[in-house]
C-alpha cells in the first residue's frame, strides 16, 4: 500500500507543480496579491508529497518490500540498515526522487525564508522553480516510477553494489544534490529577473545566500565523494578526470565565479547581464550533469543504466530551459542599462579575471569532457578518450594564474586601486612565499619545477590572504585587545572570504604534496617480512579470516615502527560480497597531517612455488593528503561563516534603500 | 552588452544540444564500434612480455591453434575503468574456463606489475605494447577494449569500453556465445 501512496503523493506534487507554474506568475503580471500568494502554499505542498513520496519509498528499502522493483534491484535483506536507508538514492529512480525533493526544498525554503524579497519577484521566482519541478515530476512519473511493483516478488535482493555501502557514499549524493539543484533557485531568481525586466544591487543581495548554501553543499558533496574515492575505493587517488567527476566540478566553477560576479553586482551594480548569464549557465551545467550521467552518452564508471528513451526526455527537458532562458537572455540582456564604471585596477577588474578564468577553466573541462562526442559526430563514428594528461596540460596553467590573482585580488579597492600601493604591502608576502618553498625544496629531495611553482602560489595564496586579514583587524600594530575588537567587528562575510581563500591554499598544499612526493611499495609479503617506506618500518605479521555482517574477509597485520618505536597496527582487508558476487579491497589508513600511510592487501599475482603462501600487499604514503579534506573543510565553513553574516540575513529593507547606503559607502 | 554578443550562448548551447541529439541515436552505442578487423585475421605482432611480470608476452603465433575462441583484452594501469572491468574479466576466466589474453597498453611495466599484483593477474600471456604501435594495428580507440578472437585467428568480435554492467556482460556474453567459447545459458 505505501507504494501506492508514494506513487500517488507524486502525482499530487505535479497537480500543484502545474498550478503554481502558472498562477502566480500570471498574478504578478496583473498585480493580484491572491494568486502570487499562492506560491507559498503550493511550495509547502509540493515539499509535502514530494517528502511523503521519498518517505515512501524510504519505508519500502528499510522493510526490505520486495514487491517493489526498485528494492530488488538495489537492496538485499542482509543488508545494514544504514545501507538499506541509502539505497533509497542509490539508483536511477531513488537519485531522480532525491532530485526533486531538493528541487522543492529549495523552492519552499525561498516561500518561507524569503519575506524580504518583493511579492512580485518572488512569485516569478516560484513559478520558475514550479516549471523545472514539473519537468522532474513527469519525467519520473512517465519514464522513471520508482514504486514500480515486480510480480511475482523474488526471495530477496540482488544488493546494492558493495562499492557503494560505505558511509561516505551514503553522504555524497545528498550533499552533491543539495549543490546541484540548490542552484535552480538561483536560476529561478535570474529567469524571474529577466521577464520583470529589473537586475540590481537589491536582486543580487537577495541571490546570493542562495549561491552560498549550493556552493557548500556542492564543495562538501565534491570533497566528500572525492575522499570516498581515496579511502574506501583504494584508488590511491582522490581526482581522475572521469566525465562524472568533470560535471559536477564545471558547477562549481560557474559557481565560485557567480559567487564572486554577484558581489560585483551588489556592491558596485556592474556586471548584470554577466551575472544572470552566470546563474544561467551553473544551473544549465548541473541539469547538463544530469543527462550526461542517465543518458549513456559517454563511457564512464558511475553512470547509471542506459537508457535512450530517458536521455531524449532530458535532452527535451534540456531544450526546453537551457534554450528557453538563454533565448529570454538574449532579448532582455541588451536593455539591462550598465552599472558603476572602473579603472583596469580595481577591484572589479581583480573579480573580473577571476570570473573569466574560472569560465575558461570550466570550458577546458566542458570541452575535454565532451571532445570524445564532437569528435565522433566529425569523423562519422572513430571514438577516441580524453585522459587526466589533456586536463592536466590545459587545467593547471589556468588555474595557476587565479591562485596569483587570489592572493592579490582582497588588497584592491573599488572603483580604482593603487597599485604601488598594494605592490608595497605584498612585497613582504612575495619575499616570504620564495622563502617557504626553498625551504621546501631544501628538506625535500628533488621534484617537478611546476611542483615547486604552484608550491610557492599556493604560500602566496597563503600568506597573502592572512596578510590581508591581519591589516584589516591591524595585529601587532594597536594592542592586541585593540586588534580583537576589530575582530569582532569585522563583517563576518570577511573572515568568510579569508577562512575560504585559505582553506584553497591548504587544499593546494594537499594536491601538490600528495602529487609530487608519494611513494609506493608492492611487494609479495610472508609473515615476518618487512618493507621500509618513507621512513616508516612496516612488518607484515600474517593474514586471518574474519567475518562481517553481509561478508567475509582475508585480513592481513601490520606492525608499523619508525625509528625503533612501535607506531600503530594496520589492518587491511580484502573483502568477498557473497551475495552480490564482488571482492572489495578495504585499505588500512593511519592518517596523520604529515601524511597517510595506506596498505591495502591482494592474494598473490600466480600461485607458483615462489609465491606460495605469501601475500601482495600494497604501501602507500601520500604526503599532506589531509590537507585536502582539510581545506575542503575550510572552504565549507568560510562558506557557512559568510552565509550567517548579519546583512545577508537580515538583507535589503528595500531597493531604494540599498542604493543609498550603497552610495554613502563610496 | 550587444545584442550580436547576448545571442551567443544561445546559439552555443544550441550546437552543443544538436551534438547531444545526434548522440542519443539509439543505433550508436558509445561501445559498439564497428570494426574493419570483423571477420579478418588478426594483425601480425609480436609483443614481449611486461617488464618484472612472470606472465610471457604474447604474439600472433599465440592466438592460432588454441582449442576454442579467446579474449583479448587492452588495458592499462592508468585505465579507471579497466579497474572496474577487471573483475568481471576475471569471473569469466574462473567461472567459465576462457582464455583471456592481455595488451598492455602505453604503460609503464612497473605500473602495470603493481596493478596486477594488487588485483591478481587472470591473464595467460601478456604483450606489452609500450609504444602503442600494436594498438595501431589493432585499430584501438581507447582503453579497454576487447576482442575475440577464433582458433585459426580470426578476429570475431570487438567491444569498445569496459565490459562492465549488465547490459554490456549480456552483449559479451552473447559474443562469446556466438563464437562458440561459451555454452548458451552457461553464465546464466
Amino acid at each position: 500500500m505505501t507504494p501506492e501512496i508514494g506513487h500517488f503523493a507524486l502525482a499530487l506534487a505535479l497537480a500543484l507543480a502545474l498550478v503554481q507554474s502558472v498562477l502566480p506568475i500570471i498574478g504578478a503580471g496583473r498585480g493580484n496579491i491572491l494568486w502570487m500568494q499562492s506560491a507559498r502554499w503550493s511550495s509547502f505542498g509540493q515539499f509535502f508529497f514530494v517528502g511523503i513520496a521519498f518517505l515512501a519509498l524510504m519505508q519500502a528499502f528499510i522493510t526490505s518490500d520486495f514487491t517493489v522493483k526498485n528494492v530488488v534491484e538495489n537492496s538485499n535483506s542482509l543488508k545494514p540498515l544504514l545501507f538499506k536507508v541509502a539505497g533509497t538514492w542509490g539508483s536511477h529512480e531513488g537519485s531522480l526522487l532525491l532530485w526533486t525533493l531538493i528541487l522543492t526544498v529549495f523552492g519552499a525554503a525561498v516561500a518561507l525564508f524569503g519575506s524580504n524579497i518583493p511579492l512580485s519577484l518572488k512569485a516569478r521566482t516560484l513559478s520558475v522553480q514550479a516549471w523545472i519541478s514539473v519537468g522532474f515530476l513527469t519525467f519520473m512519473l512517465l519514464t522513471s516510477n520508482p514504486f514500480d511493483r515486480v510480480f511475482p516478488p523474488p526471495g530477496d535482493g540482488q544488493d546494492l553494489n558493495p562499492l557503494l555501502q560505505d558511509v561516505g557514499l551514503a553522504m555524497h549524493p545528498p550533499l552533491l544534490y543539495f549543490g546541484y539543484v540548490g542552484f535552480s533557485i538561483v536560476f529561478s531568481f535570474a529567469v524571474a529577473a529577466l521577464i520583470e525586466g529589473r537586475v540590481d544591487a537589491a536582486w543580487a543581495r537577495w541571490v546570493r545566500p542562495w549561491t552560498l548554501a549550493a556552493w557548500m553543499s556542492l564543495t562538501a558533496g565534491i570533497a566528500l565523494g572525492s575522499w570516498w574515492a581515496y579511502y574506501e575505493l583504494g584508488w590511491g587517488g582522490w581526482w581522475f578526470w572521469d566525465p562524472v567527476e568533470n560535471v559536477s566540478f564545471m558547477p562549481w566553477l560557474m559557481g565560485t565565479a557567480l559567487l564572486h560576479s554577484a558581489i560585483v553586482t551588489e556592491k558596485r551594480d556592474a556586471f548584470k547581464s554577466w551575472t544572470i548569464l552566470l546563474a544561467i549557465l551553473t544551473f544549465s551545467l548541473s541539469l547538463l550533469g544530469t543527462f550526461i550521467v542517465r543518458s549513456g552518452l559517454l563511457t564512464s564508471v558511475h553512470a547509471f543504466a542506459v537508457d535512450p528513451e530517458r536521455g531524449l526526455y532530458i535532452l527535451g527537458l534540456l531544450a526546453v530551459s537551457i534554450g528557453g532562458s538563454l533565448a529570454l537572455f538574449a532579448w532582455r540582456a541588451p536593455t539591462m542599462e550598465p552599472g558603476g564604471l572602473f579603472k583596469p585596477i580595481s577591484r572589479e577588474a581583480g573579480l573580473l579575471v577571476n570570473n573569466l578564468l574560472l569560465a575558461t577553466a570550466t570550458g577546458i573541462v566542458l570541452f575535454g569532457t565532451l571532445y570524445p562526442l564532437f569528435y565522433e559526430a566529425a569523423t562519422g563514428g572513430e571514438k577516441l578518450s580524453v585522459g587526466p594528461p589533456f586536463f592536466n596540460a590545459s587545467f593547471i596553467p589556468v588555474m595557476l594564474p587565479l591562485v596569483f590573482a587570489m592572493g592579490m585580488g582582497p588588497y584592491l579597492s573599488w572603483k580604482r586601486a593603487d597599485l604601488a600601493g598594494v605592490l608595497q604591502r605584498l612585497r613582504f608576502v612575495a619575499v616570504l612565499a620564495v622563502l617557504a618553498t626553498l625551504v621546501i625544496w631544501y628538506l625535500a629531495e628533488g621534484g617537478p619545477v611546476l611542483g615547486y611553482l604552484s608550491l610557492m602560489l599556493a604560500f602566496w595564496l597563503f600568506f597573502a590572504t592572512l596578510r590581508e586579514w591581519a591589516m584589516r583587524i591591524k595585529l601587532f600594530e594597536v594592542p592586541f585587545p585593540e586588534s580583537l575588537r576589530r575582530a569582532h567587528n569585522l563583517p563576518r562575510s570577511s573572515h568568510g572570504m579569508t577562512l575560504a581563500h585559505a582553506g584553497l591554499a591548504m587544499a593546494m598544499f594537499g594536491f601538490i604534496g600528495s602529487t609530487v612526493w608519494k611513494s609506493e611499495e608492492i611487494v609479495f609479503v610472508r609473515p615476518g617480512t618487512e618493507i621500509n617506506i618513507a621512513g616508516f618500518d612496516v612488518t607484515f605479521e600474517g593474514a586471518e579470516r574474519a567475518r562481517g555482517p553481509n561478508y567475509f574477509a582475508d585480513r592481513g597485520k601490520l606492525r608499523v615502527d619508525r625509528g625503533g618505536m612501535y607506531v600503530t597496527d594496520l589492518f587491511p582487508e580484502r573483502r568477498t560480497y557473497p551475495v552480490a558476487q564482488t571482492t572489495t579491497t578495504e585499505s588500512a589508513i593511519r592518517s596523520t597531517l604529515a601524511g597517510d600511510l595506506y596498505a591495502s592487501i591482494a592474494n598473490p599475482a600466480a600461485e607458483d612455488e615462489r609465491t606460495q603462501g605469501s601475500w601482495t600487499l600494497r604501501i602507500l604514503y601520500e604526503p599532506l593528503v589531509n590537507f585536502i579534506w582539510i581545506g575542503s573543510a575550510m572552504l565549507v565553513l568560510g562558506g557557512s561563516l559568510s552565509l550567517s553574516d548579519r546583512r545577508l540575513r537580515i538583507g535589503a529593507p528595500s531597493r531604494k534603500a540599498t542604493t543609498l547606503v550603497a552610495l554613502s559607502a563610496e | 552588452m550587444g545584442r550580436l554578443l547576448a545571442f551567443v550562448p544561445l546559439a552555443v548551447a544550441a550546437i552543443l544540444g544538436g551534438f547531444f541529439l545526434w548522440g542519443l541515436n539509439p543505433d550508436r552505442d558509445p561501445n559498439n564500434i564497428p570494426s574493419v578487423l570483423i571477420s579478418q585475421p588478426a594483425p601480425e605482432f609480436d609483443l614481449a612480455a611486461v617488464d618484472g611480470l612472470e606472465t610471457p608476452g604474447l604474439s600472433r603465433a599465440d592466438l592460432v591453434g588454441n582449442p576454442g575462441p579467446v579474449i583479448v583484452n587492452v588495458f592499462a594501469s592508468w585505465c579507471v575503468p579497466c579497474r572496474a572491468e577487471h573483475g568481471v574479466l576475471t569471473q569469466m576466466v574462473e567461472k567459465d574456463g576462457l582464455t583471456l589474453f592481455g595488451i598492455n597498453y602505453k604503460d609503464k611495466p612497473e605500473d602495470a606489475t603493481k596493478w596486477l599484483a594488487e588485483l591478481g593477474n587472470p591473464y595467460e600471456r601478456i604483450g606489452s605494447d609500450l609504444s602503442g604501435r600494436e594498438g595501431i594495428e589493432w585499430g584501438l580507440s581507447g582503453v579497454p577494449e576487447t576482442f575475440i578472437v577464433g582458433s585459426d585467428g580470426t578476429v570475431l568480435f570487438r567491444y569498445v569500453g569496459p565490459v562492465v554492467g549488465d547490459a554490456a556482460i549480456s552483449t559479451f556474453t552473447e559474443a562469446l556465445v556466438q563464437a562458440g567459447a561459451l555454452i548458451r545459458g552457461q553464465n546464466g
